[in-house]
């Protein structure tokens, strides 16, 4: 395992700062000496697989489950001692949608304000800036029921943003979504961002973290296995460049050519990817052989995932 | 910046609830599902003790005596509010609580913000008063009009009505914590809620119960609640006043302490 970088001193404009965190669940570590901060005005992505945590952190963030040790500090405020106030700041878009079906569009926003001590009309004054955001300004006065899944989730996150919170956690934010709605959500994100609100994502969509995440930290089995930049951890943990082989003869030209023409040889079912920096002789190979099919493209995220936290199926933990 | 370290352990879960104005919010977010629902609700309010007392007052009652120095059909309106004011509170923190916690995960997305577990109970159990005092006034209403009882001591059945329903409230809320399917919400009110109410003194007085059940009987805070209401129906005052009170409270305060642990070891895991 590579050497972590020696994590940067907690400062004054850090929104979150998670230090040794550690959760146990029946015996088992769920949570394994966590640490992390974030600067405001960034986004920090959680990357990892079924069971490795993440949710459990952002509970304990919230003040939510109580952590087994460790310190928390949210928006300032120690947590879960002073949690309340601290949510104060916090926006929460959860995993699963859970507005309120009776509603309409904007009672959902009024409605949720008022938890945070916030007047009616203080809201409502705030409702044509969300519902703008939202893209939900011609739904205002529509039922939840008559919403489709991508406009539930932007009124989530119009929602989650009623407080003028200094921090978003955001767990899984585009499950689910067709692709349009992805994208509308990211584009959300990113003007989020350039506004100096600050993001905690949970999510398994490595194009997601890529995207959206200034920082990013690999968890597995409750621990951090790799933290940078996207940038900084494809260059560090992987091959540049990555070729993707499969159909009929891939696995057989794998083993006789590609083990050695490549500088690592992975396979995964009947594909076998070949990480390489020069991949030169490797596209040679590929060409004399037919029926091949391949893909070349440069490393991505998902790859570092996969090499960090290996290809078998998690289930739940 | 110094982290502080978290508490460890789990002292949270059976902390004493901290009571303040933060649980009005979710009041006001049921009251406005209410008034969206009203016409209908109305009339399940009016037409279930409408039937009770037609068909036990005026069918039953004109075949039976005077009990307790008034007409059976006055006996039972006067109870059927007590009744009422119990079933109308463990409806909603039964099935209307179940619902919002479970199904629409309506308390997750409330816990989300400042509100801890102590203010959304605190706010559903009022809520679950609220309601329940409103039937309490249909069912007046309704004796006033058919010429039951036109005492005006009812109207201090209205603050009666809320206290008692905070206590039935709190106690549907330690099932509500700790049910999986509307199953045990359905077990809960046919197995227990209903025979409690049947022993204490609705539908015939305490004293036509063998002995030993009586002595059990007494100690109901469902007897409590009739013994409060009924009184101050037919124009009279409570036999036991200070006593049944002081029941109802403690009780309330125990279910709404256990209710609370409960609930937050469910959803703060």
């Amino acid at each position: 395992m590579n050497a972590l970088p020696t994590p940067a001193a907690a400062t004054a404009d850090d929104v979150l700062v998670v230090d040794g965190l550690r959760k146990d669940y029946g015996g088992a570590t769920v949570v394994d000496g966590l640490s992390f901060s974030i600067r405001r005005g960034t986004c920090y992505a959680l990357l990892g697989p079924n069971g490795a945590g993440k949710t459990t952190t952002l509970r304990c963030c919230l003040g939510l489950t109580e952590p087994d040790g460790g310190g928390i500090t949210l928006v300032g405020e120690p947590v879960p001692r002073h949690a309340r106030r601290a949510r104060i700041r916090v926006g929460v878009v959860p995993q699963m949608d859970n507005l309120d079906p009776d509603f309409t569009v904007t009672e959902n926003l009024v409605v949720y304000g008022r938890y945070f001590g916030l007047a009616d009309a203080e809201v409502l004054a705030r409702v044509p800036g969300l519902l703008e955001f939202a893209n939900l300004a011609h739904k205002k006065d529509a039922r939840i029921g008559e919403l489709s899944g991508g406009m539930k989730r932007r009124l989530t996150l119009a929602r989650a943003l009623v407080n003028d919170p200094d921090l978003i956690f955001m767990d899984e934010p585009t499950t689910g979504l067709d692709p349009q709605a992805r994208h509308v959500i990211w584009e959300r994100l990113k003007q989020l961002l350039a506004r100096r609100k600050t993001i905690l994502l949970t999510t398994h969509f490595m194009d997601e973290a890529e995207r959206l995440a200034t920082q990013l930290a690999v968890i597995d089995h409750g621990r951090k296995i790799a933290e940078g930049s996207p940038r900084d951890l494809i260059r560090a943990h992987i091959e540049p460049q990555v070729i993707e082989v499969y159909g009929d003869g891939a696995l057989a030209w794998a083993e006789r050519d590609g083990r050695q023409l490549a500088d690592r040889l992975e396979v995964s079912g009947e594909t076998a990817f070949c990480y390489a920096a020069e991949p030169a002789r490797l596209l040679q190979s590929l060409e004399r052989t037919a029926a091949l099919r391949y893909l070349h493209r440069p490393a991505n995220l998902e790859d570092v995932f996969l090499k960090l936290t290996g290809r078998e199926m998690r289930d739940e933990a | 910046m110094s982290v502080v370290p978290a508490a460890s352990g789990r002292t949270s879960r059976w902390a004493l609830p901290q009571i303040s104005a933060r649980f009005v919010p979710v009041w006001r977010r049921n009251f406005l599902v209410w008034r969206k629902l009203f016409l209908e609700r109305l009339l399940t309010n009016v037409i279930e003790p409408l039937l009770t007392i037609v068909a036990f007052g005026y069918g039953l009652g004109s075949l039976l005596p005077e009990v307790e120095g008034v007409s059976y059909l006055q006996f039972l309106a006067s109870g059927a509010i007590a009744m009422s004011v119990i079933y109308s509170a463990k409806f909603e923190s039964l099935w209307g609580a179940f619902s919002r916690m479970h199904v629409q995960k309506t308390w997750d997305a409330i816990l989300h913000t400042p509100l801890a577990v102590d203010d959304l109970l605190l706010g559903e159990i009022f809520w679950a008063a609220s309601k329940a005092t409103f039937t309490a006034l249909c069912i007046l209403v309704m004796m006033w009009v058919l010429d039951i009882a036109r005492e005006p001591t009812s109207l201090l059945v209205l603050p009666a009505a809320f206290f008692i329903a905070l206590v039935f409230s709190a106690m549907a809320l330690i099932v509500n914590a700790v049910a999986r399917s509307y199953d045990l919400l359905s077990n809960y009110f046919t197995v227990v809620v209903m025979p409690l109410v049947f022993l204490s003194g609705v539908y015939f007085p305490l004293t036509q119960l063998p002995p030993w059940l009586r002595e059990v009987a007494h100690w109901l805070p469902m007897t409590a609640a009739v013994d409060l209401v009924r009184p101050l129906a037919l124009g009279r005052a409570p036999a036991h006043l200070a006593r049944d009170v002081l029941l109802l409270a403690c009780f309330g305060l125990f279910c709404y302490y256990v209710a609370l642990v409960l609930t937050r070891r469910r959803l703060l895991k």
